[in-house]
Protein backbone atom coordinates (compact mmCIF):
# COMPACT_ATOMS: atom_id res chain seq x y z
CA UNK A 1 0.00 0.00 0.00
CA UNK A 2 1.03 3.60 -0.60
CA UNK A 3 2.03 5.89 2.21
CA UNK A 4 -1.09 6.56 4.32
CA UNK A 5 -0.66 10.32 4.01
CA UNK A 6 -0.89 10.26 0.21
CA UNK A 7 -4.47 8.98 0.36
CA UNK A 8 -7.39 11.28 -0.39
CA UNK A 9 -10.10 11.79 2.23
CA UNK A 10 -12.46 9.42 0.40
CA UNK A 11 -9.74 6.77 0.14
CA UNK A 12 -8.83 7.24 3.82
CA UNK A 13 -12.43 6.70 4.90
CA UNK A 14 -12.74 3.47 2.93
CA UNK A 15 -9.33 2.21 4.14
CA UNK A 16 -10.43 2.83 7.75
CA UNK A 17 -13.65 0.96 7.07
CA UNK A 18 -11.66 -1.98 5.64
CA UNK A 19 -9.39 -1.87 8.71
CA UNK A 20 -6.26 -1.40 6.57
CA UNK A 21 -4.98 0.82 9.37
CA UNK A 22 -6.33 2.28 12.60
CA UNK A 23 -7.18 5.90 13.37
CA UNK A 24 -4.15 5.96 15.64
CA UNK A 25 -1.85 4.80 12.84
CA UNK A 26 -3.45 7.38 10.55
CA UNK A 27 -2.82 10.21 13.01
CA UNK A 28 0.72 9.04 13.75
CA UNK A 29 1.57 8.93 10.06
CA UNK A 30 0.51 12.56 9.65
CA UNK A 31 2.12 13.70 12.91
CA UNK A 32 5.46 12.17 11.89
CA UNK A 33 5.29 13.95 8.57
CA UNK A 34 4.41 17.25 10.25
CA UNK A 35 7.39 16.81 12.59
CA UNK A 36 9.69 16.34 9.62
CA UNK A 37 8.33 19.05 7.32
CA UNK A 38 6.74 21.80 9.40
CA UNK A 39 10.06 23.35 10.49
CA UNK A 40 10.92 23.85 6.79
CA UNK A 41 7.51 25.00 5.57
CA UNK A 42 6.06 26.90 8.58
CA UNK A 43 2.53 25.67 7.90
CA UNK A 44 1.17 24.95 11.38
CA UNK A 45 0.90 27.47 14.21
CA UNK A 46 -0.42 24.79 16.56
CA UNK A 47 -0.39 20.97 16.32
CA UNK A 48 -2.61 18.60 18.32
CA UNK A 49 -1.32 15.12 18.98
CA UNK A 50 -4.60 13.23 18.54
CA UNK A 51 -4.97 9.48 18.37
CA UNK A 52 -8.52 9.48 17.03
CA UNK A 53 -10.37 11.01 14.13
CA UNK A 54 -9.61 11.90 10.53
CA UNK A 55 -7.00 14.65 10.72
CA UNK A 56 -8.01 17.99 9.18
CA UNK A 57 -5.97 21.20 9.10
CA UNK A 58 -7.95 24.33 9.96
CA UNK A 59 -7.11 27.87 8.93
CA UNK A 60 -6.38 29.79 12.13
CA UNK A 61 -9.11 32.30 11.41
CA UNK A 62 -11.74 29.65 12.30
CA UNK A 63 -12.20 29.33 16.03
CA UNK A 64 -11.63 26.02 17.80
CA UNK A 65 -12.68 25.41 21.40
CA UNK A 66 -9.71 25.22 23.78
CA UNK A 67 -7.24 25.40 20.86
CA UNK A 68 -5.43 28.71 20.51
CA UNK A 69 -6.78 30.71 17.55
CA UNK A 70 -4.70 33.70 16.54
CA UNK A 71 -5.93 34.89 13.12
CA UNK A 72 -2.14 34.96 12.51
CA UNK A 73 -2.08 38.24 14.41
CA UNK A 74 -0.20 39.42 17.49
CA UNK A 75 -3.41 40.98 18.75
CA UNK A 76 -4.95 37.51 19.22
CA UNK A 77 -1.72 35.68 20.06
CA UNK A 78 -3.11 34.61 23.45
CA UNK A 79 -6.74 33.92 22.46
CA UNK A 80 -8.23 30.55 23.48
CA UNK A 81 -11.80 30.31 22.13
CA UNK A 82 -14.54 29.17 24.48
CA UNK A 83 -16.61 27.49 21.75
CA UNK A 84 -16.30 25.93 18.32
CA UNK A 85 -17.18 27.48 14.97
CA UNK A 86 -20.21 25.77 13.42
CA UNK A 87 -18.04 24.13 10.74
CA UNK A 88 -15.80 22.60 13.43
CA UNK A 89 -18.80 21.14 15.26
CA UNK A 90 -20.06 19.66 12.00
CA UNK A 91 -16.67 18.11 11.19
CA UNK A 92 -16.37 16.58 14.67
CA UNK A 93 -19.83 15.00 14.23
CA UNK A 94 -18.49 13.32 11.10
CA UNK A 95 -15.48 11.73 12.77
CA UNK A 96 -12.97 14.43 11.89
CA UNK A 97 -10.38 15.81 14.34
CA UNK A 98 -8.35 19.00 14.22
CA UNK A 99 -4.69 18.06 13.70
CA UNK A 100 -3.57 21.66 13.64
CA UNK A 101 -4.23 25.31 12.96
CA UNK A 102 -2.68 26.71 9.83
CA UNK A 103 -0.81 29.90 9.15
CA UNK A 104 -2.28 32.55 6.81
CA UNK A 105 -2.17 36.26 6.07
CA UNK A 106 -3.13 38.19 9.20
CA UNK A 107 -6.94 38.27 9.57
CA UNK A 108 -7.06 36.67 6.08
CA UNK A 109 -5.88 39.90 4.43
CA UNK A 110 -3.35 39.20 1.71
CA UNK A 111 -2.63 37.15 -1.35
CA UNK A 112 0.72 35.55 -0.56
CA UNK A 113 0.78 34.35 3.04
CA UNK A 114 3.48 36.91 3.79
CA UNK A 115 1.30 39.09 6.03
CA UNK A 116 1.25 36.59 8.90
CA UNK A 117 2.64 37.85 12.19
CA UNK A 118 4.20 34.40 12.62
CA UNK A 119 6.40 34.18 9.55
CA UNK A 120 5.77 33.18 5.98
CA UNK A 121 4.66 29.72 4.82
CA UNK A 122 6.76 28.26 1.98
CA UNK A 123 5.35 26.80 -1.20
CA UNK A 124 6.03 23.02 -1.06
CA UNK A 125 6.76 23.00 -4.82
CA UNK A 126 9.55 25.55 -4.47
CA UNK A 127 10.62 26.94 -1.10
CA UNK A 128 11.62 30.26 -2.67
CA UNK A 129 8.01 30.91 -3.83
CA UNK A 130 4.89 32.10 -2.01
CA UNK A 131 2.17 29.49 -1.42
CA UNK A 132 -0.52 32.05 -2.26
CA UNK A 133 -2.95 33.51 0.22
CA UNK A 134 -4.59 34.17 2.32
CA UNK A 135 -5.23 30.46 3.14
CA UNK A 136 -1.50 29.78 2.67
CA UNK A 137 -0.95 27.15 5.35
CA UNK A 138 -4.10 25.19 4.54
CA UNK A 139 -3.12 24.95 0.86
CA UNK A 140 0.47 23.99 1.65
CA UNK A 141 -0.70 21.41 4.24
CA UNK A 142 -2.90 19.62 1.70
CA UNK A 143 -0.19 19.85 -0.96
CA UNK A 144 2.54 18.43 1.30
CA UNK A 145 0.24 15.66 2.64
CA UNK A 146 0.26 17.00 6.20
CA UNK A 147 -3.52 16.48 6.59
CA UNK A 148 -6.30 14.56 4.82
CA UNK A 149 -8.00 17.85 3.95
CA UNK A 150 -8.18 21.43 5.17
CA UNK A 151 -10.60 24.30 5.62
CA UNK A 152 -9.90 27.79 4.36
CA UNK A 153 -11.87 31.00 3.97
CA UNK A 154 -12.34 33.03 0.80
CA UNK A 155 -13.26 36.73 0.64
CA UNK A 156 -11.68 37.52 -2.73
CA UNK A 157 -9.87 34.34 -3.73
CA UNK A 158 -8.23 33.23 -0.48
CA UNK A 159 -9.17 29.57 -1.03
CA UNK A 160 -8.90 29.37 -4.82
CA UNK A 161 -5.63 31.26 -5.40
CA UNK A 162 -3.45 29.34 -2.89
CA UNK A 163 -5.10 26.11 -4.11
CA UNK A 164 -3.99 27.06 -7.60
CA UNK A 165 -0.44 27.94 -6.46
CA UNK A 166 -0.07 24.68 -4.53
CA UNK A 167 -1.80 22.38 -7.05
CA UNK A 168 -4.75 21.25 -4.93
CA UNK A 169 -8.56 21.44 -5.16
CA UNK A 170 -10.27 24.38 -3.42
CA UNK A 171 -13.88 25.54 -3.39
CA UNK A 172 -15.43 28.85 -2.43
CA UNK A 173 -19.08 27.89 -1.94
CA UNK A 174 -22.03 30.14 -2.71
CA UNK A 175 -22.32 32.99 -0.18
CA UNK A 176 -24.79 31.57 2.34
CA UNK A 177 -23.99 27.89 1.79
CA UNK A 178 -21.80 27.50 4.87
CA UNK A 179 -22.31 29.18 8.25
CA UNK A 180 -19.68 31.75 9.18
CA UNK A 181 -20.44 31.44 12.89
CA UNK A 182 -17.00 31.25 14.49
CA UNK A 183 -15.18 32.54 11.43
CA UNK A 184 -13.22 35.61 12.48
CA UNK A 185 -14.89 38.20 10.26
CA UNK A 186 -13.03 40.08 7.55
CA UNK A 187 -15.53 41.50 5.02
CA UNK A 188 -18.91 40.16 6.05
CA UNK A 189 -20.77 40.58 2.77
CA UNK A 190 -18.12 38.44 1.01
CA UNK A 191 -16.56 35.95 3.48
CA UNK A 192 -17.21 32.26 2.97
CA UNK A 193 -15.61 29.10 4.44
CA UNK A 194 -14.79 26.24 2.09
CA UNK A 195 -12.94 22.93 1.61
CA UNK A 196 -9.34 22.53 0.39
CA UNK A 197 -8.70 18.93 -0.61
CA UNK A 198 -6.73 16.36 -2.62
CA UNK A 199 -9.60 15.60 -5.03
CA UNK A 200 -12.91 16.99 -6.30
CA UNK A 201 -14.76 14.07 -4.74
CA UNK A 202 -13.28 15.03 -1.35
CA UNK A 203 -14.43 18.63 -1.79
CA UNK A 204 -17.99 17.45 -2.48
CA UNK A 205 -17.94 15.34 0.68
CA UNK A 206 -16.56 18.09 2.93
CA UNK A 207 -19.09 20.59 1.56
CA UNK A 208 -21.83 18.09 2.34
CA UNK A 209 -20.51 17.94 5.93
CA UNK A 210 -20.12 21.66 6.60
CA UNK A 211 -23.06 23.23 4.73
CA UNK A 212 -26.50 24.04 6.08
CA UNK A 213 -28.19 26.44 8.46
CA UNK A 214 -27.30 26.60 12.16
CA UNK A 215 -29.48 29.44 13.37
CA UNK A 216 -26.42 31.63 13.99
CA UNK A 217 -25.70 32.95 10.49
CA UNK A 218 -28.86 34.47 9.04
CA UNK A 219 -27.48 34.39 5.51
CA UNK A 220 -27.26 30.61 5.38
CA UNK A 221 -29.77 28.79 3.23
CA UNK A 222 -31.75 26.15 5.10
CA UNK A 223 -31.24 23.86 2.14
CA UNK A 224 -28.44 21.41 2.78
CA UNK A 225 -25.95 20.65 0.04
CA UNK A 226 -25.90 17.04 -1.02
CA UNK A 227 -24.18 15.89 -4.17
CA UNK A 228 -25.09 12.48 -5.58
CA UNK A 229 -22.04 10.50 -6.70
CA UNK A 230 -24.10 9.40 -9.71
CA UNK A 231 -24.36 13.09 -10.62
CA UNK A 232 -20.59 13.56 -10.39
CA UNK A 233 -20.21 10.61 -12.76
CA UNK A 234 -22.64 12.01 -15.27
CA UNK A 235 -19.94 13.74 -17.30
CA UNK A 236 -20.19 17.01 -19.16
CA UNK A 237 -21.48 16.01 -22.58
CA UNK A 238 -23.45 18.93 -24.00
CA UNK A 239 -22.65 21.18 -21.04
CA UNK A 240 -22.24 24.80 -22.06
CA UNK A 241 -18.93 26.29 -20.94
CA UNK A 242 -18.46 30.06 -21.17
CA UNK A 243 -14.98 31.50 -21.42
CA UNK A 244 -14.89 35.22 -20.55
CA UNK A 245 -12.76 37.14 -23.01
CA UNK A 246 -11.91 39.64 -20.25
CA UNK A 247 -9.97 36.92 -18.40
CA UNK A 248 -7.52 36.47 -21.26
CA UNK A 249 -6.29 40.01 -21.72
CA UNK A 250 -3.31 42.03 -20.64
CA UNK A 251 -1.61 40.80 -17.47
CA UNK A 252 -2.19 37.10 -18.05
CA UNK A 253 1.14 35.25 -18.23
CA UNK A 254 1.29 33.61 -21.71
CA UNK A 255 2.66 30.41 -20.17
CA UNK A 256 -0.35 30.21 -17.84
CA UNK A 257 -2.63 31.02 -20.75
CA UNK A 258 -1.23 28.09 -22.72
CA UNK A 259 -1.97 25.65 -19.88
CA UNK A 260 -5.51 27.04 -19.48
CA UNK A 261 -6.17 26.78 -23.24
CA UNK A 262 -5.08 23.14 -23.16
CA UNK A 263 -7.44 22.50 -20.27
CA UNK A 264 -10.28 24.09 -22.24
CA UNK A 265 -9.44 21.80 -25.16
CA UNK A 266 -9.67 18.85 -22.77
CA UNK A 267 -13.12 19.98 -21.60
CA UNK A 268 -14.17 20.12 -25.25
CA UNK A 269 -12.89 16.59 -25.83
CA UNK A 270 -15.00 15.49 -22.88
CA UNK A 271 -18.10 16.79 -24.63
CA UNK A 272 -18.33 20.32 -23.27
CA UNK A 273 -19.45 23.05 -25.64
CA UNK A 274 -16.98 25.90 -25.18
CA UNK A 275 -18.03 29.40 -26.24
CA UNK A 276 -16.61 32.87 -25.65
CA UNK A 277 -18.68 35.14 -23.41
CA UNK A 278 -18.26 38.64 -22.03
CA UNK A 279 -18.30 39.91 -18.45
CA UNK A 280 -17.98 43.59 -19.39
CA UNK A 281 -17.68 45.02 -15.86
CA UNK A 282 -14.80 42.70 -14.85
CA UNK A 283 -12.31 45.53 -15.20
CA UNK A 284 -14.07 47.52 -12.46
CA UNK A 285 -14.56 44.62 -10.04
CA UNK A 286 -11.18 45.02 -8.36
CA UNK A 287 -11.68 48.72 -7.66
CA UNK A 288 -15.14 48.06 -6.20
CA UNK A 289 -13.72 45.22 -4.14
CA UNK A 290 -11.00 47.41 -2.66
CA UNK A 291 -13.61 49.84 -1.38
CA UNK A 292 -16.10 47.27 -0.09
CA UNK A 293 -13.50 45.12 1.67
CA UNK A 294 -11.59 47.81 3.58
CA UNK A 295 -14.89 49.47 4.57
CA UNK A 296 -16.24 46.26 6.06
CA UNK A 297 -12.81 45.47 7.53
CA UNK A 298 -12.66 48.80 9.35
CA UNK A 299 -16.02 48.05 10.91
CA UNK A 300 -15.21 44.43 11.85
CA UNK A 301 -11.80 45.32 13.27
CA UNK A 302 -13.32 47.90 15.61
CA UNK A 303 -14.18 45.10 18.05
CA UNK A 304 -10.54 44.49 18.95
CA UNK A 305 -10.29 46.70 22.00
CA UNK A 306 -8.23 44.41 24.24
CA UNK A 307 -10.92 44.45 26.93
CA UNK A 308 -12.79 41.16 26.55
CA UNK A 309 -9.98 39.24 24.84
CA UNK A 310 -6.80 39.84 22.88
CA UNK A 311 -4.20 42.56 23.16
CA UNK A 312 -4.08 46.28 22.33
CA UNK A 313 -4.48 47.82 18.88
CA UNK A 314 -0.75 48.56 18.62
CA UNK A 315 -0.46 44.82 17.81
CA UNK A 316 -2.25 45.12 14.45
CA UNK A 317 -0.01 44.40 11.46
CA UNK A 318 0.72 46.62 8.46
CA UNK A 319 -1.74 45.32 5.85
CA UNK A 320 -4.61 45.15 8.31
CA UNK A 321 -3.84 48.71 9.41
CA UNK A 322 -3.73 49.82 5.79
CA UNK A 323 -7.19 48.39 5.16
CA UNK A 324 -8.64 49.84 8.37
CA UNK A 325 -7.32 53.25 7.31
CA UNK A 326 -8.66 52.99 3.77
CA UNK A 327 -12.04 51.74 5.02
CA UNK A 328 -12.34 54.34 7.75
CA UNK A 329 -11.58 57.02 5.19
CA UNK A 330 -14.10 55.74 2.64
CA UNK A 331 -16.84 55.47 5.27
CA UNK A 332 -16.08 58.80 6.90
CA UNK A 333 -18.50 61.67 6.73
CA UNK A 334 -18.90 63.06 3.23
CA UNK A 335 -17.25 60.15 1.42
CA UNK A 336 -19.76 57.32 1.86
CA UNK A 337 -21.69 58.10 -1.35
CA UNK A 338 -18.54 58.52 -3.41
CA UNK A 339 -16.97 55.28 -2.26
CA UNK A 340 -19.00 52.56 -0.52
CA UNK A 341 -22.32 53.33 -2.21
CA UNK A 342 -20.65 53.73 -5.59
CA UNK A 343 -18.80 50.43 -5.17
CA UNK A 344 -22.03 48.69 -4.15
CA UNK A 345 -23.65 49.89 -7.38
CA UNK A 346 -20.75 48.61 -9.45
CA UNK A 347 -21.16 45.35 -7.53
CA UNK A 348 -24.71 45.14 -8.90
CA UNK A 349 -23.33 45.46 -12.43
CA UNK A 350 -20.73 42.73 -11.84
CA UNK A 351 -23.48 40.47 -10.49
CA UNK A 352 -25.71 41.20 -13.48
CA UNK A 353 -22.87 40.30 -15.86
CA UNK A 354 -22.89 36.80 -14.40
CA UNK A 355 -26.68 36.55 -14.42
CA UNK A 356 -26.69 37.38 -18.12
CA UNK A 357 -23.84 34.94 -18.83
CA UNK A 358 -25.62 32.13 -16.99
CA UNK A 359 -28.69 32.58 -19.20
CA UNK A 360 -26.51 31.19 -22.00
CA UNK A 361 -23.97 28.91 -20.30
CA UNK A 362 -23.89 26.42 -17.42
CA UNK A 363 -20.44 27.29 -16.08
CA UNK A 364 -17.82 29.98 -16.61
CA UNK A 365 -14.23 28.76 -16.91
CA UNK A 366 -10.87 30.56 -16.92
CA UNK A 367 -7.62 30.98 -14.99
CA UNK A 368 -7.60 31.36 -11.20
CA UNK A 369 -4.65 33.71 -11.22
CA UNK A 370 -2.78 35.61 -13.94
CA UNK A 371 0.52 34.01 -12.89
CA UNK A 372 1.91 31.04 -11.01
CA UNK A 373 3.44 31.47 -7.54
CA UNK A 374 5.84 34.41 -7.42
CA UNK A 375 9.05 34.83 -5.44
CA UNK A 376 8.86 35.44 -1.71
CA UNK A 377 9.20 39.18 -1.07
CA UNK A 378 8.49 40.17 -4.67
CA UNK A 379 5.30 42.18 -4.04
CA UNK A 380 5.41 42.99 -0.32
CA UNK A 381 6.18 46.67 -0.79
CA UNK A 382 3.58 47.30 -3.47
CA UNK A 383 0.07 46.64 -2.12
CA UNK A 384 -1.63 47.58 -5.38
CA UNK A 385 0.45 45.07 -7.33
CA UNK A 386 -0.46 42.43 -4.75
CA UNK A 387 -4.17 43.32 -5.07
CA UNK A 388 -4.03 43.00 -8.87
CA UNK A 389 -3.19 39.32 -8.57
CA UNK A 390 -6.77 38.73 -7.31
CA UNK A 391 -8.26 40.03 -10.53
CA UNK A 392 -9.99 36.80 -11.67
CA UNK A 393 -11.23 35.61 -8.29
CA UNK A 394 -12.89 38.60 -6.63
CA UNK A 395 -15.87 38.79 -9.01
CA UNK A 396 -17.27 35.51 -7.67
CA UNK A 397 -17.32 36.98 -4.15
CA UNK A 398 -18.97 40.19 -5.32
CA UNK A 399 -21.64 38.16 -7.15
CA UNK A 400 -21.96 35.58 -4.35
CA UNK A 401 -21.51 32.65 -6.72
CA UNK A 402 -19.46 29.47 -6.14
CA UNK A 403 -15.98 28.99 -7.61
CA UNK A 404 -13.77 25.91 -7.80
CA UNK A 405 -10.02 25.77 -8.41
CA UNK A 406 -8.62 22.50 -9.75
CA UNK A 407 -5.07 21.59 -10.79
CA UNK A 408 -4.80 21.69 -14.61
CA UNK A 409 -1.10 21.56 -15.40
CA UNK A 410 2.26 23.18 -14.74
CA UNK A 411 4.27 26.14 -15.96
CA UNK A 412 8.02 25.94 -15.32
CA UNK A 413 7.49 23.38 -12.57
CA UNK A 414 4.78 25.35 -10.73
CA UNK A 415 1.09 24.36 -10.60
CA UNK A 416 -1.59 26.20 -12.58
CA UNK A 417 -5.22 26.19 -11.44
CA UNK A 418 -8.35 26.18 -13.57
CA UNK A 419 -11.25 28.19 -12.17
CA UNK A 420 -14.80 26.93 -12.69
CA UNK A 421 -17.53 29.38 -11.67
CA UNK A 422 -21.17 28.35 -11.34
CA UNK A 423 -24.64 29.74 -10.81
CA UNK A 424 -25.65 30.75 -7.30
CA UNK A 425 -26.37 27.57 -5.26
CA UNK A 426 -25.13 25.34 -8.10
CA UNK A 427 -21.95 23.82 -6.66
CA UNK A 428 -23.10 20.51 -8.12
CA UNK A 429 -22.45 21.47 -11.74
CA UNK A 430 -19.00 22.97 -11.12
CA UNK A 431 -18.02 19.89 -9.13
CA UNK A 432 -19.25 17.68 -11.99
CA UNK A 433 -17.04 19.60 -14.42
CA UNK A 434 -14.09 19.39 -12.01
CA UNK A 435 -14.62 15.68 -11.47
CA UNK A 436 -14.82 14.92 -15.21
CA UNK A 437 -11.61 16.89 -15.80
CA UNK A 438 -9.85 15.21 -12.89
CA UNK A 439 -10.80 11.72 -14.08
CA UNK A 440 -9.44 12.50 -17.53
CA UNK A 441 -6.18 14.20 -16.54
CA UNK A 442 -4.74 13.11 -13.16
CA UNK A 443 -3.00 16.47 -12.56
CA UNK A 444 -4.25 16.26 -8.97
CA UNK A 445 -2.04 13.18 -8.44
CA UNK A 446 1.15 15.20 -8.97
CA UNK A 447 3.07 15.81 -5.72
CA UNK A 448 6.11 17.90 -4.88
CA UNK A 449 9.29 16.00 -3.95
CA UNK A 450 9.86 16.73 -0.28
CA UNK B 1 -6.72 61.62 -5.14
CA UNK B 2 -4.04 62.66 -2.70
CA UNK B 3 -4.42 61.73 0.92
CA UNK B 4 -2.32 64.14 2.95
CA UNK B 5 -0.40 63.25 6.10
CA UNK B 6 -2.91 65.31 8.10
CA UNK B 7 -5.79 63.33 6.67
CA UNK B 8 -3.97 60.10 7.51
CA UNK B 9 -3.52 61.35 11.07
CA UNK B 10 -7.23 62.20 11.29
CA UNK B 11 -8.33 58.83 9.90
CA UNK B 12 -6.00 57.00 12.30
CA UNK B 13 -7.62 58.87 15.16
CA UNK B 14 -11.11 57.92 13.96
CA UNK B 15 -10.03 54.28 13.74
CA UNK B 16 -8.28 54.37 17.12
CA UNK B 17 -5.06 53.19 15.50
CA UNK B 18 -1.66 54.13 16.85
CA UNK B 19 0.35 55.28 13.80
CA UNK B 20 3.96 56.47 13.82
CA UNK B 21 5.16 59.47 11.83
CA UNK B 22 6.98 57.13 9.49
CA UNK B 23 3.74 55.21 8.92
CA UNK B 24 1.83 58.44 8.25
CA UNK B 25 4.26 59.10 5.42
CA UNK B 26 3.99 55.57 4.08
CA UNK B 27 0.18 55.36 4.28
CA UNK B 28 -0.22 58.78 2.71
CA UNK B 29 1.69 57.55 -0.32
CA UNK B 30 0.24 54.03 -0.51
CA UNK B 31 -3.38 54.99 0.13
CA UNK B 32 -3.19 57.81 -2.42
CA UNK B 33 -2.01 55.30 -5.00
CA UNK B 34 -4.85 52.91 -4.16
CA UNK B 35 -7.43 55.74 -4.25
CA UNK B 36 -6.11 56.74 -7.68
CA UNK B 37 -6.75 53.21 -8.87
CA UNK B 38 -10.22 53.23 -7.32
CA UNK B 39 -11.05 56.48 -9.11
CA UNK B 40 -11.78 54.45 -12.26
CA UNK B 41 -15.16 53.58 -10.70
CA UNK B 42 -16.22 57.06 -11.78
CA UNK B 43 -16.02 55.92 -15.40
CA UNK B 44 -18.99 53.62 -14.76
CA UNK B 45 -22.45 55.07 -15.23
CA UNK B 46 -24.47 53.90 -12.22
CA UNK B 47 -27.23 56.52 -12.34
CA UNK B 48 -30.00 53.90 -12.71
CA UNK B 49 -28.37 51.15 -10.68
CA UNK B 50 -29.44 49.99 -7.23
CA UNK B 51 -26.60 49.15 -4.83
CA UNK B 52 -25.99 45.54 -3.73
CA UNK B 53 -25.18 45.11 -0.05
CA UNK B 54 -26.16 41.48 0.32
CA UNK B 55 -26.14 38.61 -2.15
CA UNK B 56 -27.69 35.75 -0.18
CA UNK B 57 -31.26 36.70 -1.08
CA UNK B 58 -32.37 36.15 2.53
CA UNK B 59 -34.59 38.80 4.04
CA UNK B 60 -36.03 39.34 7.51
CA UNK B 61 -34.63 36.11 8.91
CA UNK B 62 -35.96 35.76 12.43
CA UNK B 63 -35.38 33.44 15.31
CA UNK B 64 -37.74 32.42 18.04
CA UNK B 65 -37.68 34.65 21.10
CA UNK B 66 -36.52 32.11 23.64
CA UNK B 67 -33.58 31.55 25.92
CA UNK B 68 -30.85 29.21 24.79
CA UNK B 69 -27.59 27.91 26.14
CA UNK B 70 -25.04 30.64 26.78
CA UNK B 71 -21.47 30.78 28.03
CA UNK B 72 -21.01 30.49 31.79
CA UNK B 73 -19.59 33.68 33.33
CA UNK B 74 -16.17 32.13 34.03
CA UNK B 75 -15.84 30.99 30.43
CA UNK B 76 -16.93 34.35 29.06
CA UNK B 77 -14.22 36.02 31.15
CA UNK B 78 -11.51 33.46 30.45
CA UNK B 79 -9.70 35.61 27.87
CA UNK B 80 -10.10 38.95 29.62
CA UNK B 81 -6.78 40.69 30.36
CA UNK B 82 -8.35 42.34 33.44
CA UNK B 83 -11.39 41.20 35.39
CA UNK B 84 -12.88 41.94 38.77
CA UNK B 85 -15.76 40.33 40.66
CA UNK B 86 -16.97 38.57 37.53
CA UNK B 87 -16.82 41.67 35.33
CA UNK B 88 -14.56 42.90 32.52
CA UNK B 89 -12.43 45.84 33.62
CA UNK B 90 -12.49 48.65 31.06
CA UNK B 91 -10.82 52.02 30.82
CA UNK B 92 -12.66 54.89 32.43
CA UNK B 93 -15.06 56.73 30.15
CA UNK B 94 -14.55 60.14 31.72
CA UNK B 95 -11.24 61.99 31.73
CA UNK B 96 -10.55 61.86 35.45
CA UNK B 97 -11.11 58.11 35.91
Amino acid sequence: MNDITSLTLTQTISALKDKQFSEEELNNAYLEKIDALNPKLNIFLEVKKNTRGIPAAIKDVIITKNIKTTASSKILSNFIPQYNATVIGKLLENGVSVIGKTNHDEFAMGGSGENSAFGVTKNPWDFSKVPGGSSSGSAAAVCADLCTFALGSDTGGSIRQPSSFCGIVGLKPTYGRVSRYGLIAMASSLDQIGPMTKSVEDTALVLDWISGADGYDSNVSSEKFKVQSSKLNEGIKGLKIGVPKEYFGEGLDPKVEKVIKEALKKLEELGGEVAEISLPHSQYALAAYYIIVPSEVSSNMARYDGIRYGKGRENIGAEVKRRIMLGTYSLSSGYWDDYYAKAAKVRTLVKRDFEKAFEKVDVVVGPVSPTTAWNLGEKVNDPLKMYLSDIYTISANLAGIPGLSIPCGFSEGLPVGLQILGKQWDEETILTVGYAFEQATQWHMEKPKL
Amino acid sequence: MKLTKDQVKHVAKLANLPVTEEEEEKYSEQLSKILDYIDQLNQVDTSDVEPTFNVSGQTNVQSEDKLGVCLPQDDALSNAPKKENGFFVTKGVFDNE
